[in-house]
């Protein structure tokens, strides 16, 4: 502004063309009414800021100066205003994470001597992420720490005899890290007595239970009672067992507490294999479809990670042995149990990465249609019903008669069913220049974001994805049930047809007839008994 | 995402699990630089990677002075040698609409649709076979025309028309801030507009001719086919497709960092109205 103030007043002996001038340059230093500036000021602020700074083609990027000295004056005044931006949850999230990375106790020393003393269950996960970012699986690296860094605090914090990192699975709003572990023999129980983790489900039943009550004494007439009755509910198999082998624990961001999903019900595996649903990232989200999902998003999500471990959970073959001396004993039931062999070798790359796939085993259960990894025998009167399940069946492997069977435990891949026309596995080299040095990655194209690798006698499995499956026909939700027939069309609901008033007529000369005959007959007896 | 620290930028994809592997970066920190020397493009993209049932494609862009015409796809097997794509005319995206499952990952392998028709008329009607050959180079091309179509988005404001009508970077593109990140008004299709003329005259008095002259995302339908992420923090921005899953879009708010990739099937989730 003072540049423009500081004009000298012409004098009265002018000549025109000074006069324009002044003309001009008075137009040009009359100050907006919006912003309180002149064109004078702002050209020769921009003409100095130019001719100081001397940027290439300046005539193409004229117009970006000159806003830039406009956005510059305007906010000059405002530096506090920028200094304020709000980064918060930014700084959050560092201040949680920061926990992760600082150790435990004071005195390190002693510490060190334990850790090494110890044998502790964490996986070495960088190595494992060195693997799979070899064949260009994974995530970030520093995201890798994080993780590993949680699931240190997690091991520190329960009895665990076995951590893994078991994958990530996104979310439309949040994302979801899973740990797949197992408890030290008996530590779990006592755990368990504080988690109030069966009382949702019985609060259901109660809720659903009063809800009917209420409706009885509502009513006043008797309500009818419908005579359907519901299947038997398959029992969820123990802990340890089964599709419950294994406890997860998810989090939305390492550093964050570590949640520990329920058991899965057999119910909620049968239900997830009918819906497909993209994960929100809230565990007390609903899940909302049809069929309709018994439970949250957490029961959701643990249905998912039941099914995706059955079905991609894969190891060299020789790596796993069935454990010979509890082989007999459950010879009937088909063995659930395995330990790992001691004199595996190691299979070689180049067989590993073979499109025949004779060299990867299943070491995780099949799950059967019933949403159990071993057959539950439901009463024997309700098998008709039962038959209607069997059809649910999704999985690559083959329908089997009742009582279901599915590929026995350490079952080759060969068995794996076609997807749609292409195998169920894609096995790869991880490099096709250095092929001396480089491992097998296999892809599972039944659930993709589901790899393995294998390499020497390591391996590991992954999920990275949004946790569907893949299938090749669009989905196609199921058709609601039949509607109800209204009631069983019999003769006593049947209308009549009306008499014709011939037929009336008929009928009341017979009844008349009937009637006369009747009373001749009462007198008759009447003139009996008085002879009497 | 562009070429230019590629290495570095993939990082930001890398929560949502696209990582490329060590051999990967090295090779196509030099095969891009070569492809961008021979065809005489001022900018590569690595557009992404497509996955086949055996093998993995590999897509890069090329693009002129002017970000909207002339760009050319290259696909490659090994990430070292390029081969171009044909584009895609509409005959054969309405072809490739037919195909159906995955990639195989031979260019040259065709996928067959046959298609029973009726000809004749009344009792002399008789069934007759057409069948279909669509070629997988084909199918790779208009499924990459039509992801750019869906679902290529840019920040507002990261590019302007010029008056001569071409779309270039804008040099004075400062990146969003943290809350202007959270709404998805703010990124634009990196098309043609299609939806402008559906604006009302209010909404259009106030637009930008230079910024605004591209579809922004928030009426994309269905409502909720982008998942919009803050990562650490508020430190990243991510936001995914849904409707082409795999398709990853990040930003780091107030700075000029911001790309996309593809790293997916290459199939549509027709499945969405039912998954969200």
């Amino acid at each position: 502004m003072s540049e423009g103030e500081a004009t000298p007043v012409p004098d009265a002996a002018v000549t025109g063309k000074e006069k324009e001038f002044l003309k001009a340059k008075s137009y040009l230093l009359t100050a907006s009414t919006n912003t309180g500036i002149n064109l004078y000021d702002h050209l020769s602020r921009v003409l100095g800021k130019i001719l100081d700074e001397r940027p290439d083609n300046v005539v193409d990027i004229f117009e970006d100066i000159s806003k830039d000295s406009k956005r510059t004056k305007f906010t000059s005044d405002a530096n506090t205003v920028q200094d304020k931006v709000d980064r918060s949850t930014e700084v959050a999230l560092a201040q949680v994470q920061r926990k992760l990375f600082t150790k435990g106790s004071d005195d390190g020393e002693d510490d060190v001597a334990q850790d090494d003393e110890v044998e502790t269950p964490l996986p070495n996960i960088m190595e494992l992420c060195f693997f799979f970012e070899q064949a260009g699986i994974g995530l970030n690296r520093e995201e890798m720490i994080r993780i590993w860094l949680a699931l240190k605090s997690l091991v520190d914090n329960h009895p665990l005899q076995h951590v893994r990192f078991w994958g990530k699975i996104f979310g439309t709003e949040q994302n979801y890290y899973v740990a797949e572990v197992e408890y030290r023999e008996g530590d779990e129980e006592e755990e368990e007595e504080e988690e109030p983790e069966e009382v949702q489900e019985d609060d259901v039943v109660e809720k659903e239970g009063e809800e009917e009550g209420d409706e009885e004494e509502i009513e006043e007439d008797d309500t009818p009672k419908p005579d359907f009755k519901p299947p038997p509910t398959v029992p969820k198999e123990e802990n340890r067992t089964g599709a419950n082998k294994k406890t997860y624990f998810v989090c939305n961001d390492p550093g964050k507490p570590w949640v520990k999903l329920p058991l899965v019900q057999p119910n909620q595996i049968t239900a997830a294999r009918m819906i497909k649903k993209f994960m929100t990232g809230r565990l007390d989200a609903p899940v909302v479809s049809y069929p309709p999902f018994p439970g949250n998003e957490s029961n959701y999500l643990r249905a998912q990670i039941a099914r995706i471990s059955a079905g991609t959970h894969i190891s060299p073959l020789g790596f796993y042995q069935f454990d010979e001396e509890e082989e007999e004993e459950e010879e009937g039931e088909g063995r659930d149990h395995f330990v790992e062999n001691m004199d595996f070798e190691g299979i070689p790359v180049r067989e590993l990465a073979d499109p025949s796939l004779g060299n990867w085993v299943h070491h995780v259960q099949h799950i059967l249609p019933q949403g159990r990894c071993s057959w539950w025998n439901p009463v024997q009167k309700n098998e008709d019903d039962f038959e209607d399940e069997e059809e649910e069946e999704e999985r690559e492997e083959p329908d089997e008669p009742t009582p279901e069977e599915g590929p026995a435990l350490l079952a080759p891949l060969t068995e794996d069913e076609e997807v749609g026309n292409m195998p169920a596995w894609t096995p790869a080299l991880s490099s096709a220049l250095i092929p001396q040095y480089s491992i097998a990655v296999i892809h599972s194209n039944l659930w993709p974001g589901a790899h393995a690798f294998a390499f020497e006698k390591k391996f590991e499995n992954v999920y990275i994805g949004h946790g569907q499956k893949y299938k090749s026909e669009n989905y196609c939700p199921p058709a609601p049930p039949p509607i109800q027939e209204e009631f069983p069309s019999g003769p006593e609901i049947t209308e009549t047809e009306d008499p014709t008033p011939e037929e009336e007529a008929a009928l009341r000369a017979a009844q008349q007839e009937a009637a006369d005959a009747a009373e001749e007959m009462e007198e008759a007896e009447e003139e009996e008994d008085e002879d009497d | 995402m562009e070429s230019e620290g590629l290495h570095l930028n993939i990082d930001y994809v890398g929560s949502s699990g696209i990582i490329l592997s060590p051999e990967q970066k090295a090779a196509l920190q030099t095969s891009l630089v070569i492809l961008q020397n021979e065809n005489k493009f001022n900018r590569v993209y690595l557009w992404g990677k497509i996955l086949g049932v055996k093998d993995d494609y590999f897509i890069a862009q090329g693009a002129y002075k002017d970000e909207f015409a002339g760009r050319k796809t290259f696909y490659s097997k090994d990430c070292i040698h390029w081969g171009l794509l044909p584009p895609a005319t509409d005959d054969m995206k309405k072809k490739s609409a037919l195909a159906k499952g995955r990639f195989t990952g031979d260019p040259s392998y065709e996928f067959e649709h046959v298609e029973t028709k009726k000809v004749g008329e009344g009792d002399d009607a008789v069934d007759e076979e057409e069948t279909t050959i669509i070629k997988e180079e084909d199918r790779l091309s208009s499924v990459i025309s039509e992801i750019d179509e869906d679902v290529r988005i840019v920040p507002r404001g990261a590019f302007v028309q010029v008056p001569t009508a071409e779309v270039v970077k804008n040099r004075s593109f400062e990146g969003l801030s943290v809350q202007e990140a959270a709404k998805l008004c703010n990124y634009m299709h990196f098309r043609e507009a299609k939806r402008l003329d559906l604006k009302t005259l209010l909404q259009r008095a106030n637009m930008d001719k230079a910024i605004d002259f591209m579809d922004s995302i928030e009426d994309d339908v269905p409502r909720g086919s982008w998942s919009l992420q803050f990562e650490r923090g508020s430190g990243l921005l991510t936001l995914r497709s849904l409707q082409w899953p795999g398709y990853v879009f990040c930003h780091v708010p107030a700075s000029q960092k911001y790309g996309s990739v593809y790293f997916g099937t290459g199939e549509k989730n027709l499945d969405l109205p039912f998954m969200l």
